[in-house]
């Protein structure tokens, strides 16, 4: 074919590496404006915005020697490297250092970097290459409850390491998993394990238990035709209303009690807009109690809203982010960053960039699916989810439509490891996509 | 690939594109609904300085500054950038105060502002402090001079004219007036600071600057397009003459009394003095706490402007004016006579007289001259019995509208605060008083000036002002000019030329004449100044007080006004010192020599020592001590009584609520529980 002949620069997808720039492009200004105050010379060095900018140089770099790979090796060497990723988060948990309450940093000499980002890689290839595989039949429980595993391995491994908002984002692939077979009633199911949850939190446990006690009795009253022919929709329903009442009355209050930080709790309530119950208050004595009562990622996502809000619908132009540009909102260059846009460009500039996130998203599902090989396919599945997670998640929780849980923006945090695995991913995607033509094993 | 081929992918688009829908509305409520975040955002992110220019300078006559800005320094500190090494023994030392001071003050700014801002800990350092802390400041980061304005009075005099700052109370900022002040903004408190207040502070300067999440200033706002620039304070010329000024105030030390003079010219007050005067630097920044308690509770009363919100009976000094309402009103003519020999016995009554000698009031001149009680006592009554006023009720009012356009009975309007306004009688007043049944007999005193009649200082001065321009004032005022503008809008109402009903010049002539007669051959003649034809007329002044419960003849007010020279007068003047004696033995040389200081601008030497004689004088009698102690015991009786009249009424109040809401009950709640039953 035609596509063969030309050179592999120019079959790499220019929308694609076009919106990357683009985005990290925003990124960088908006880190600069967070941190610019008037009157400073515009190069600094040992400014964020610098450093980012090198970390944009690496990244190229490792672009570059990704686009240069021959298009097999990422499946050649997928397995290989979900093994090496694995390992770095378990060493993680016995050498990592503490940033912030998370002990999921890897320090190299002066340098440092968070293994549970580069693995989001890894275990997409890794997913790939074993749902691509031929040996692989999706359909049967125990390949299903493999790729599950293969997802969820390194998410477990990140909570060792208290970094629960990370392990999270690897659920993101239970989107590649519904989209390459997994059943509809997962997705249903999903849904009501999230209501389910957030009714265990918001409603009291007895109240709770009555209400689904109702709705059983309900739904043997609506399918009692059904049940009385079918042994096994008697099981599910039975099994269904166990899950349910062991999750509210023992799953959710365990993990609230053993699992889960103070932090997490914190925020989990607060995006609900609930005090901490008593029940689940961690080793805090009464003194600190009372200090504590206005919390602080209750402060982080009021700081948030005002800032976005107060940008109105034109925003209040570069550089002139009152709220961001005087550290009003914390974490503002990392997590927080979609602030300094919500602010400095208002609803208008908001929009736009929600809509260049959307266009890469589909764009890459566009790839995924004009792929002929599946590895490449699942992968650019792969890539599209995971930053769909990032993408929501983190803007949901700098406007309080989501706990605040520390995932980055893509693209646009500040933070060498993120960026870098994020370039990765996508030019991972690029140069599969430029040999889409070649079947891939 | 189409939709029924493989709808998961399409499935997954969806859920793509939902969230982000979701995310947008949200967006779209949180930005452009929702104003609330906006007015937060300002609030917390948007500082607000507010800068004040340096108020104006206030001058004399000759452009001597009398009130100015100084330059003092505050030790700001910053506690964060305190180095944990600091030598504090060495920076107690440089300041001169000890350890646990130092740590109590910074305590307070920490707890005050917290650790990131910069803020004062010690006000207004010593000028030692200040060179002190500006050698070593090296040695202690986190400290720094701040400079700041003080209002300065070099010559330590005219602190009643000129007033002082304050802290902008309260109750002030509830005014009209006050309304754009913020508390903490310094505002003029008394005197022409706070009559000329919009003139003196110039604008203040509002700057928009965004701060940060410890509350520092960091950029301003937008650039600075939201500002509003700083304009400085506006100058005031006086008429004062800080020289004259100064001198009215060494003469009338260790008296109780005033001194006002005007030049009839122009309504512009020369000086004014309250005695016992205090030194206005006392009543600067942080020095004014201190001072003022002092000076409010003195027993003399140095805060108290007696020039203009004292009023005394005038006694003889009203004598000319008398003289020209009968004169104008042609109850009698220049060379009308009353045959005294010592006492006046018309009214069924002896009003005594100091003359007995038979034509000592054969006329006008000799009878003000001698001052005869007699003389005036007749003649005021004629005026009020005159036949063409029909009456001596319609006649006394007619008296008290002459009066009243002399600017007696109602503040002149001069442009100081808090104007006292005098008592003038009017008809309703006796009525009210002598229950309908008085005649001219019953307030005859009032012609000689006792009686019901009052005047300020500044008034009778005023009233001079009258006789030396034939029948026109101008309002007395202090301000000149502003900013060298003498025409500014401000100064308007004091351009403005009040006539004095349309009294002939030559009734003006007769008056003159008779009180030039006064210092050359009559009672004053202790204030002859050679050279200059002094018109003036003297006043003693019988006065009672309240000492230790009984009603007590206190030592006479001496009272004495002038006008100089007779043609084209220069200067009008009143003086009055409280309880000294004959208003010849002491007001007058205080003004003869106030009159010889403005007009020659040196004392001769062959006046020395009468300049001596009033310089060692010290007339405050022993009973204003006694008769202050007594106020203040009446002041806190009148207090607790208020205080226990309210709560008796409060309890009472509640004894007939309790009362009221029983019966409520019983009309309202209990028949119905009895129905229910």
């Amino acid at each position: 074919m035609s596509l063969e002949r030309k050179s592999l620069f120019s079959r790499l997808d220019g929308v694609t590496l076009m919106l990357y720039f683009a985005l990290v492009v925003i990124g960088i200004l908006t880190v600069f404006s967070v941190e610019h105050h008037s009157g400073e010379p515009i190069i600094m060095f040992g400014k964020e915005y610098m450093k980012q900018l090198l970390w944009l140089g690496i990244s190229m770099f490792f672009g570059l020697i990704i686009i240069m790979t021959e298009s097999k090796f990422f499946s050649s060497v997928a397995n290989l490297s979900y093994t090496f990723g694995l390992f770095l988060l378990a060493i993680t948990i016995f050498i990592g250092t503490d940033v912030k309450g998370s002990h999921s940093w890897l320090g190299v000499g002066g340098f440092r970097f968070q293994p549970g980002e580069v693995c989001k890689i890894f275990t997409s290839l890794a997913i790939s290459r074993f749902l691509s595989s031929p040996e692989t039949n999706f359909k049967t429980l125990k390949h299903r409850l493999i790729g599950a595993a293969i997802a969820l391995l390194p998410a477990l491994l990140i909570i060792l390491q208290k970094e629960t908002g990370l392990a999270l984002v690897y659920f993101c692939f239970f989107l590649v998993m519904y989209r390459e077979g997994l059943p509809n009633a997962i997705l249903v199911i999903g849904f009501s394990a999230i209501a389910l949850f957030l009714a265990t939190l918001l409603i009291n446990r007895w109240v709770l238990f009555a209400i689904l006690g109702v709705l059983a009795v309900l739904a043997v009253l609506l399918t009692r035709r059904t049940l009385r022919r079918s042994m096994s929709a008697r099981i599910a329903l039975i099994v269904g209303f166990a899950v349910c009442v062991l999750f509210s009355q023992v799953v959710v209050p365990f993990s609230f009690k053993h699992v889960l930080q103070k932090h997490q709790i914190d925020r989990i309530y607060s995006m609900i807009g609930q005090d901490v119950p008593d029940a689940y208050r961690k080793n805090a004595t009464a003194g600190e109690e009372k200090e504590k009562k206005g919390n602080v990622s209750d402060y982080n996502v009021k700081q948030s809203k005002i800032a976005i809000g107060s940008g109105g619908f034109w925003g209040k132009g570069f550089l002139n982010g009152t709220s961001t540009k005087n550290e009003f909102v914390p974490e503002q260059h990392t997590d927080f960053i979609f602030c300094a846009i919500g602010e400095q460009f208002g609803f208008l500039g908001s929009m736009t960039l929600i809509g260049i996130y959307l266009a890469l998203m589909l764009r890459l599902l566009y790839l995924a699916e004009r792929q002929r090989s599946a590895f490449s396919r699942i992968y650019g599945y792969c890539v599209a989810s995971i930053l769909f997670f990032h993408f929501a998640i983190n803007i949901s929780m700098t406007i309080g439509l989501a706990p605040v849980i520390g995932i980055t923006l893509p693209f646009l945090s500040y933070g060498g490891s993120s960026l870098l695995s994020f370039s990765m991913l996508i030019f991972i995607m690029i140069r599969l996509d430029s040999d889409r033509q070649v079947l891939i094993r | 690939m189409s939709f029924a081929a493989n709808p998961r992918q399409f499935v997954v688009r969806f859920i793509f594109i939902s969230v982000a829908a979701v995310i947008l509305l949200r967006l779209l409520f949180l930005q452009v609904f929702e104003d609330k975040y906006k007015v937060m955002s300002n609030d917390i992110t948007i500082y607000r300085k507010v800068v004040y220019p340096p108020r104006g300078v206030i001058y004399d006559r000759k452009g001597k500054p009398m009130l100015y800005n100084d330059v003092v320094y505050d030790l700001a500190v910053t506690p964060n950038n305190i180095p944990k090494n600091l030598d504090t023994a060495q920076l107690c030392a440089v300041l001169g105060i000890d350890k646990a001071t130092y740590e109590k003050l910074l305590y307070r700014v920490i707890m005050k502002n917290g650790y990131m801002r910069q803020s004062p800990l010690m006000e207004q350092l010593s000028e030692a402090q200040t060179a002190r802390f500006k050698e070593n400041a090296y040695m202690f980061p986190g400290f720094e001079p701040v400079e700041r304005n003080i209002r300065t009075y070099p010559n330590a005099s005219a602190g009643i004219v000129l007033g002082y700052i304050g802290e902008v109370s309260p109750a002030m900022l509830k005014k009209d007036r006050y309304a754009s002040y913020n508390q903490g903004d310094y505002v003029g408190m008394n005197g022409l600071e706070s009559s000329y207040e919009e003139v003196l502070r110039g604008q203040r300067g509002v700057h928009f600057l965004e701060r940060d999440n410890f509350n520092r200033p960091r950029d301003p706002y937008q650039g600075g397009a939201l500002d509003t620039p700083e304009v400085a304070g506006r100058s005031l010329q006086l008429y004062v003459d800080a020289d004259l000024q100064a001198y009215a105030e060494k003469l009338m030390a260790n008296k109780i009394g005033s001194v006002v003079a005007i030049d009839p010219k122009t309504g512009g007050i020369l000086a004014m003095v309250s005695s016992p005067s205090y030194d206005p630097n006392l009543l600067r920044g942080s020095e004014r706490a201190r001072n003022f308690a002092r000076l409010y509770r003195d027993a003399t009363h140095p805060l108290f402007n007696r020039a203009m919100q004292a009023s005394y009976q005038p006694g003889s000094t009203i004598k000319p004016m008398t003289g020209l309402v009968a004169l104008d009103a042609g109850a009698i003519s220049p060379s009308y006579g009353y045959p005294c020999y010592g006492s006046y016995n018309a009214c069924n009554r002896a009003i005594a007289c100091e003359h007995h000698d038979a034509g000592h009031a054969a006329n006008f001149r000799l009878a003000l001259a001698h001052s005869c009680n007699s003389y005036f006592c007749n003649i005021f009554r004629m005026t009020a019995d005159l036949k063409k006023f029909g009456g001596v009720k319609k006649g006394v009012q007619k008296w008290h509208d002459y009066f009243y356009s002399f600017g007696y009975g109602h503040p002149t309007g001069v442009d100081l605060p808090y104007e006292g306004r005098g008592l003038l009688p009017d008809s309703n007043f006796y009525n009210d008083r002598y229950r309908g049944v008085w005649n001219s007999c019953t307030v005859v005193f009032v012609g000689m000036g006792q009686g019901e009649l009052a005047l300020t200082p500044l008034q009778m001065a005023n009233g001079m002002c009258i006789i030396a321009n034939k029948g026109y004032y101008y309002t007395p005022h202090f301000v000149r000019a502003i900013d060298s503008n003498a025409n500014d809008p401000v100064l308007k109402p004091y351009k403005q030329r009040h006539q004095v009903t349309n009294i002939a010049d030559t009734t003006f002539n007769v008056i003159a004449r008779a009180m030039q007669d006064v210092v050359e051959s009559g009672t004053a003649r202790g204030a002859l100044l050679e050279g200059v034809d002094i018109c003036a007329k003297t006043g003693t002044v019988e006065n009672k007080a309240i000492v230790n419960g009984q009603v007590m003849k206190m030592k006479n007010h001496s009272m004495f006004v002038a006008f100089a020279p007779r043609e084209n007068p220069k200067i009008a003047i009143a003086v009055a010192v409280e309880n000294a004696g004959f208003g010849a033995t002491w007001a007058a040389p205080i003004a003869s020599l106030l009159i010889e200081k403005y007009l020659r601008d040196t004392i001769a030497a062959s006046r020395k020592p009468m300049e001596d004689h009033l310089l060692e004088a010290h007339l405050i009698d022993r009973n204003v001590y006694l008769i202050d102690s007594a106020q203040r015991l009446r002041d806190r009786m009148r207090q607790e009584m208020k205080e226990q009249r309210k709560k008796y009424s409060d309890s009472l109040q509640r004894a007939t609520d309790s009362t009221l809401v029983q019966a409520w009950i019983q009309r309202n709640v209990v028949p119905q529980k009895n129905r229910t039953k």
